[in-house]
């Protein structure tokens, strides 16, 4: 089986080997052909995020994806390249920060029922491989724009009943956040977790108009300070 | 610069709550792990953290005990086994307060279930998902406090003289540069050392026991090294672990012939021995969940019907799955005390890589996430306390990485070497052992010890050479196999998961 990987050129490996993962086919090159192949991996199992790479120009984890004749593996694009097939994910995980994508309110009081555990568990199922933001056109362009992942965790906790305080969530994603997405649905198409950040951003929007904000792109409903008129 | 009053290696489940409160102590604390923190052996937990909440039916702290204490044989200190049970009920309710999605029962209770080993449902859990929705709620709980969290440091050198740590030294992966971070005090919370066995454990590739050897190094006592714990259903081909709770809602083991030969429900120890039994006389050995349901699949063992499809090419809906028993979890590890410290000052370790005794000769499933939510609390509080009354040691040496590059003369694979070496142990110091056995390994060891000199890193560019850090991590995994083999051999008489069959 001939696969190519794309390093400082396109490489093409050649390589004896049955029905296989990707991650088990670049382990192989690693350890019998070319020990200079860098690329990230971990559990095997598809549940910590390490191993996502573009396979033909989509996203996918390498651990999960049996690899084909012919196929060009690629590093996630929008994130600065380290080396090979490593990204440093560093920037796009700081977006949960300035997101505030944690719980702001710590209580012990409120009981959840199962309903309310279904509300958000798809969302906790995120495993922050940063296929999302590989595939986002939106992240291409501004990169300020809080992106995929950061959002459907958001929501994660704006939909959680324990949280307090989820209008001040709300605040923090109006600017760079929900508005700015084209709801063009790529993240949904690429997350192996079947999460759909797009979906969230659009429970978030209906959240958000609740709270009394509105799509800035329709510029009528601000004031000159940015504010929104009710 | 690269100061901080406690400084935390690993940032798994066990470091990011040791993080948490001695953060709380109001200590500036500093987070270093070789990967990131999403992605540490924690968030391969699945089945559930043990507490006696009594949601799914009568339990109390004392069953949780006698539980705990039967599984270790007799080997656990009962003092640190009590600690963390009576402090469970508590260690969830901070989970679930800070937003662990737990799955939930019908009365709006944290739902409960049974796993092997435990006299009634006390396994709370988050689908089989529970170690990831941990592990993520603790990096978000982090990120709100704004613990700085360092990534892709690689952990050389613990530095320390007679007076106490002074820090460590890394290898920062992306630029190639060696680093000194100065602390106070210094917790290891590096996680286990399963990998020894190479493929033949589902953990990540990771798991190398990077921080147990560093602690070797620099004089740390290490305890228990021999007992490994294997899981009696990693999948056959891949190793890929698939959670006990499959068995704990009534999946079957089933032989070539079609027949259960074991309790499915003893503790893990016992069910692996009988695996291997019948796998020596030739059986294929599998995991039969069919009855339970294409339903109840969904949505108790989504993940485990997932990787049964991806990697066995078998839907447990329909099909039986291929299993084999797999090391699993390392109960030895790192000596410490009734505060997590080590013989070393200012030094604590905690979680999968310290050795608290509460696992004794086997670990009860669902103690070892509740294990590094308790224990990383007294971690994080002893090593905070520690850092308010003692100051800075200033270090006498500068700590340099030899360049391991810069070995011309390479014959040797290590790959290869580690990939044989993971077959020998799986063989010689797996789930049986002899004392032939384990002499045969010990020679094997020092012969490969004995040819280090002639392996080296053949990737010669600086930036984020995995090929170095492999070398790295074979490096430290022969040096905890030297001392598994050699507690194997001292200690004779057989106990849970070290059984000789002299």
């Amino acid at each position: 089986m001939k696969i190519s990987i794309q390093r400082e050129t396109l490489v093409q490996y050649e390589v004896e080997i049955g029905e296989a993962t990707l991650l088990e086919v670049l382990q192989k090159i690693k350890t019998t052909q070319d020990k200079t192949l860098s690329f990230s991996s971990g559990c095997r199992s598809s549940i910590c995020g390490s191993c996502s790479v573009r396979v033909n120009q989509k996203e996918v984890l390498a651990c999960s994806y049996k690899v084909q004749d012919g196929d060009v593996i690629e590093a996630l694009k929008n994130t600065p390249l380290i080396r090979d097939l490593v990204v440093d994910m560093d920037k796009a995980l700081d977006f949960n920060a300035k997101a505030k994508a944690w719980l702001s309110s710590i209580t012990n009081s409120v009981a959840l029922t199962q309903e309310n555990e279904k509300i958000n568990e798809i969302q906790s199922d995120c495993i922050l491989c940063g296929s999302c933001y590989s595939a986002c056109p939106v992240y291409a362009v501004n990169d300020e724009f809080l992106g995929p992942f950061a959002l459907t965790r958001v929501w994660k906790y704006v939909a959680d009943v324990r949280e307090n305080e989820p209008k001040a969530k709300v605040d923090t994603i109006q600017t760079n956040g929900i508005w700015d997405c084209t709801l063009c649905n790529e993240c949904t198409l690429v997350c192996p977790q079947d999460i759909s950040s797009k979906t969230d951003i659009e429970k978030l929007r209906s959240r958000s108009a609740m709270d009394g904000y509105s799509d800035p792109n329709f510029a009528s409903g601000f004031r000159f300070d940015g504010s929104p008129i009710f | 610069m690269n100061k901080s009053d406690v400084l935390i290696i690993g940032a798994g489940g066990a470091g990011l709550v040791a993080a948490l409160h001695a953060h709380e102590k109001g200590v500036k604390v500093r987070v270093l792990t070789k990967e990131y923190p999403t992605r540490s052996q924690t968030c391969m937990a699945q089945a559930g953290i043990n507490a006696s909440l009594g949601n799914a039916g009568e339990d109390s702290v004392e069953s949780h005990v006698q539980n705990t204490l039967k599984s270790a044989r007799g080997m656990a200190n009962e003092k640190a086994v009590r600690h963390m049970c009576k402090n469970a009920s508590d260690a969830v309710m901070w989970l679930d307060s800070i937003g662990v999605c737990f799955s939930r029962t019908k009365e709006a209770k944290i739902a409960q279930r049974t796993l092997g080993g435990a006299s009634s449902s006390r396994a709370c859990y988050a689908q089989d998902y529970t170690g990831l929705k941990i592990l993520h709620t603790l990096y978000d709980r982090c990120l709100a406090k704004n613990i700085e969290i360092l990534n892709e440091k690689f952990l050389l050198d613990i530095i320390k003289n007679e007076e106490g740590v002074s820090g460590v030294s890394v290898l920062d992966i992306r630029s190639g540069e060696v680093e000194v971070y100065e602390s106070k005090s210094l917790i290891i919370a590096t996680g286990g050392y399963s990998r020894i066995y190479d493929k033949h454990s589902t953990n990540s590739t990771a798991s190398s026991g990077d921080g147990i050897s560093a602690a070797l190094r620099c004089g740390a006592k290490l305890k228990d090294m021999a007992f490994i714990q294997f899981h009696p259903t990693g999948l056959k081909a891949s190793s890929i672990l698939i959670s006990e709770s499959a068995r704990g809602a009534g999946g079957y083991l089933l032989n070539s012939n079609g027949e259960r030969f074991i309790n499915e429900l003893l503790p893990r120890d016992e069910v692996a021995r009988a695996i291997d039994t019948q796998i020596k006389n030739g059986q294929n050995i599998f995991l039969d969940i069919r009855h339970l349901g294409e339903d109840f699949i969904n949505e108790e063992l989504p993940q485990e019907r997932k990787l049964a499809l991806l990697y066995e090419n078998v839907d447990p809906v329909h099909d039986l799955i291929p299993i084999k028993p797999v090391a699993h979890y390392t109960m030895g590890g790192i000596e410490v005390d009734t505060s997590s410290s080590t013989c070393i000052k200012g030094l604590y370790a905690v979680g999968e890589c310290a050795n608290q005794g509460v696992h004794g000769a086997n670990r009860l499933g669902g103690n070892s996430l509740l294990e590094l939510v308790v224990f990383g609390k007294q971690a994080g509080e002893s090593a905070s306390l520690y850092a308010l009354e003692n100051d800075f040691i200033p270090k006498d040496t500068l700590y340099e990485l030899r360049d391991e590059s810069e070995n011309k003369n390479i014959k040797l694979d290590f790959y290869k070497i580690k990939e044989e070496l993971g077959e020998l142990f799986y063989k010689n110091v797996g789930i049986v052992r002899s004392k032939q056995d384990l002499f045969l390994a010990q020679t094997k060891i020092k012969e490969i010890q004995s040819q280090v000199h002639l392996m080296g890193v053949v990737d010669t560019n600086k930036v984020y050479n995995t090929n170095k850090i492999e070398f790295l991590e074979f490096k430290n995994i022969l040096e905890i196999c030297e001392q598994v083999v050699e507690n194997a051999l001292e200690t004779k008489r057989s106990c849970g998961a070290h059984y000789r069959v002299d």
